[in-house]
């Protein structure tokens, strides 16, 4: 697997290449901690329009723009006030937040420590999954050092005015705590349902009291942020999306792996079929990408090649997709898309926290009906029938697990029409491989 | 047990639950039995049934007797591509259990998983908490065989 910087100096990934960057001394020495204490000496306003500058947007997902997001926490509510970490990073095809984690750690605990500065907070948890329990050992190892540097606990670095400690907590083993507010049920010790929003999590979050809830590379980059300034980081990428960001590739490319891109690097053809080597085996043609995690639209072939489709949130929109996380999934022709749209249906349905029941019920309808199809007993109208269901949970349940189960499916249908042509008509897959009945 | 409830406000132990349900789990020889769950209602001052609620929620927690060796592989879409179903095949021939069975010595549970976040290294499982990415036959049976 490769993990490497294009276009662009390693910045997230900087500490990868650098022997023990995980550790305190050397991530001191290499200039770890000086924007903590650049960001001491600015004010909380100043900080919050730096991030917003820097025109830094959420790298867990849904993309939303980070110093918008800090500016909604009101900083004169007497509550306390949380900084959380989502190292709950879950989402098929997405892989990046484990590298920033055991490469570089003190990153994180530095744009937490950071965050709580800017947003008068205390305390900070970073949840990770449950089956990232190695990379919460080593963030413990790290939490440790600090607090014995005196970076963590009482008095930060020896400003009386600052006090932040964090914690790490492990979930266990639950995608939907990858959405925010059923992260902070499980953080608070129940099942892991979404809320309500509003209030969002700014205003009531863990324990009713006003919350941000980071990504994990979001948080990395503040430091970045705060020591380049804002203007100067967002000029890395493009003005609408701001500076590098971290893809994750797997599946058929020679060379997957975890590359940092500035924001709007062109372009995606070049970057699969050149950068990640191509495909993994020569004689294979490339049939479909997820490009941004298992939850956006699949495109094409015809989507990518010859479009010059730049990697940020505009040119993936353009070209009929979305960011996301960055989780980017390529498939050749061997891949029959009708049974890779299951394999991701029966993710969600085993995913769904079981609360709406839009989604509940959906994913289950739609798991039976992708079941049917895959052993020869599709019908004609079963494409409209998966249609319709999707119609009924897209924007209907309280968080966006319905919605990430329906895009799958409807763009696989859009742009893949022939794969489920041949098993509604014919009970074959698109390789000609009869059904598998037992 | 009580370093887990300290990182939580004192008026929250309740947040201490699912750290402290995989120190339950672990002490009652990985899965949780009544007396482990009722001990942890106890100890945090919970209904017994809020415990459940939780614990039935989360597919890392065991509800029933697993083997000693728990390998879990993932069966999503970049590691099924890259191979899985064969691995699949192939521990579960070896060890004579289809998926969601324990060997009848107790020693291997074989469970499928959704994504484990190792797609750059697919495919993959997890034993216990130990990732194994890049996974070949022979890589498997050389694991399988390092398992005491």
């Amino acid at each position: 697997m490769e993990i490497k910087a294009l276009g662009c100096e390693p910045l997230s990934l900087r500490r990868v290449f650098i022997k023990d960057g995980h550790t305190l001394d050397v991530y001191r020495k290499d200039g770890g901690y000086k924007s903590l204490k650049k960001a001491m000496t600015m004010t909380q306003d100043a900080i919050i329009q730096e991030v917003k500058d820097s025109a830094l947007r959420g790298r867990g997902g849904a993309g939303f723009p980070t110093g918008m997001k800090w500016s909604f926490v009101p900083r004169d509510n007497p509550k306390p006030k949380y900084i959380v970490c989502n190292a709950d990073e879950s989402e098929p095809g997405s892989f990046k937040d484990r590298y920033l984690m055991e490469y570089d750690p003190h990153a994180l605990i530095e744009g937490m420590l950071i965050a709580g500065f800017a947003l008068g907070s205390n305390t900070g948890y970073i949840y990770g999954r449950g089956e990232y329990r190695y990379l919460l050992d080593i963030m413990d190892v790290a939490i440790k050092e600090a607090r014995e540097a005196g970076i963590l606990g009482e008095k930060v670095l020896g400003n009386k005015d600052f006090s932040f400690d964090l914690h790490t907590h492990t979930g266990a083993g639950a995608y939907i705590c990858g959405e925010e507010t059923a992260l902070l049920s499980s953080l608070e010790g129940f099942r892991g349902h979404p809320r309500m929003k509003p209030p969002f999590p700014a205003i009531e979050g863990l324990y009713a009291s006003p919350t941000i809830v980071n990504n994990v590379e979001t948080l990395t980059s503040i430091p970045q942020i705060i020591e380049m300034g804002g203007i100067k980081w967002r000029d890395l990428g493009t003005e609408k999306s701001g500076g590098t960001k971290l893809w994750s590739i797997s599946g058929h490319v020679k060379k997957p792996g975890v590359y940092e891109l500035p924001m709007g690097y062109a372009d995606m053809e070049k970057f699969i079929m050149k950068d990640c080597g191509g495909m993994l085996r020569k004689d294979k043609d490339l049939k479909a990408v997820i490009p941004g995690g298992s939850s956006v639209y699949i495109m094409n072939a015809g989507q990518i090649i010859g479009q010059n489709v730049t990697l940020d949130y505009e040119g993936l929109v353009a070209a009929g997709s979305m960011l996301g996380t960055g989780g980017m999934m390529v498939m050749d022709e061997t891949v029959d898309i009708m049974e890779s749209t299951k394999n991701l249906t029966e993710f969600y349905k085993h995913e769904s926290c079981g609360w709406c029941t839009p989604c509940r019920e959906g994913t289950d309808w739609l798991v039976k009906i992708f079941n049917r199809i895959s052993t020869g007993e599709g019908r004609p109208e079963d494409a409209q029938l998966l249609l319709d269901i999707c119609d009924n949970m897209e924007g209907k349940s309280f968080c966006p697990l319905a919605d990430a189960a329906a895009w799958p499916i409807q763009s696989a249908i859009r742009q893949f029409p022939g794969d489920f042509k041949k098993w509604l008509f014919d009970n074959v897959s698109s390789n000609g491989v009869k059904p598998n009945v037992q | 047990m009580k370093a887990h409830v300290a990182k939580y406000p004192a008026d929250r132990s309740r947040s201490a639950l699912i750290p402290l349900l995989f120190v339950v789990q672990r002490e009652r020889g990985g899965w949780l039995d009544n007396p482990g769950v009722n001990f942890l209602a106890k100890f945090l001052d919970l209904e017994v049934t809020d415990v459940w609620e939780t614990a039935t929620f989360y597919s890392m927690f065991n509800l029933r007797p697993i083997g000693r060796h728990h390998i879990q592989i993932c069966k999503t879409l970049s590691c099924k591509i890259m191979g899985e179903p064969d691995i699949t095949d192939h521990i579960c021939s070896k060890l004579g259990i289809k998926p969601g069975e324990t060997t009848d010595d107790g020693k291997f549970t074989v469970t499928m998983v959704e994504c484990l976040g190792s797609c750059g290294t697919a495919p993959m499982m997890q034993i216990g908490f130990d990732y194994y990415e890049d996974l070949t036959l022979e890589k498997v049976d050389k694991i399988l065989s390092d398992c005491k």
